[in-house]
């Protein structure tokens, strides 16, 4: 299935890019399973998304849990924690 | 009820105005928050940041007696001293106007997806989210 994934801040400095369509394997099927498969590919993603890192994820533009389930065509996010205000 | 996510500056007097006209308000409670000490970048995410802040209001209009209410944020590069969100909130007495007020800048600073990059003397630098804010937001559950 194909989702869009978007990058923001820190993230987005790291990976060099703000969003990706990705055509994700079959198994991909949450946001902690999403951030393994993007880890997978190495150098700046590792780093970047790396396990202990404290990351936030979207899904649709609301906030989301690891554990959240993502279909095709979702909007999935990855950001740093917020500094707003 | 008006959610701003936007470059341009702000006029706290005709915010504060433009919620007022309702006879029966009797309290506008407002938050300015300024930039400190050093310039800075504010990114968002277009689309999540305007609903976010919207679910934020909402929710203090579930808790508290809010008749109007005003949330602007600025994004874009700022510099010290100039104004970066405004909360204001209308209300029959003060009571619900401060709490909401605050409610809604205390779940801002956690929830709502903006990043600040301060530009320092020897570079610029990605703003650390505060254990303290989130104590903060944690307190109103």
């Amino acid at each position: 299935m194909k989702v869009k994934i978007l990058y923001f801040a820190s993230i987005r400095e790291k990976l060099g890019r703000d969003a990706e369509d990705v055509e994700l394997p079959p198994g991909v099927a949450t946001i902690a399973g999403l951030r393994t498969h993007l880890r997978s590919r190495g150098g700046a993603w590792a780093e970047a998304l790396a396990e202990g890192r404290l990351l936030r994820a979207a899904l649709n533009q609301d906030m989301a849990q690891p554990a959240a389930a993502i279909k095709a065509g979702d909007e999935i996010a990855f950001f740093p924690p917020v500094t707003g205000g | 009820m008006k959610v701003s996510v936007q470059k341009e500056d702000f006029d706290l007097g005709a915010e504060v105005k433009a919620i007022s006209a309702n006879p029966k308000i009797g309290a506008v409670a407002t938050f300015t928050g300024l930039v400190r000490d050093v310039a800075m970048t504010l990114e968002h995410y277009p689309g999540m940041t305007e609903r976010a802040i919207a679910q934020i209001v909402e929710q203090a209009r579930s808790r508290w007696q809010v008749m109007d209410c005003t949330v602007i944020h600025r994004y874009g590069k700022l510099r010290p001293n100039d104004q970066i969100v405004l909360v204001a909130v209308a209300s029959a007495h003060r009571g619900d106007a401060f709490a909401a007020c605050e409610f809604i800048m205390d779940y801002l600073k956690t929830q709502a997806p903006f990043w600040k990059k301060e530009q320092g003397v020897d570079g610029a630098r990605w703003v650390e989210a505060k254990a303290t804010d989130d104590k903060a937001a944690e307190r109103w559950k």
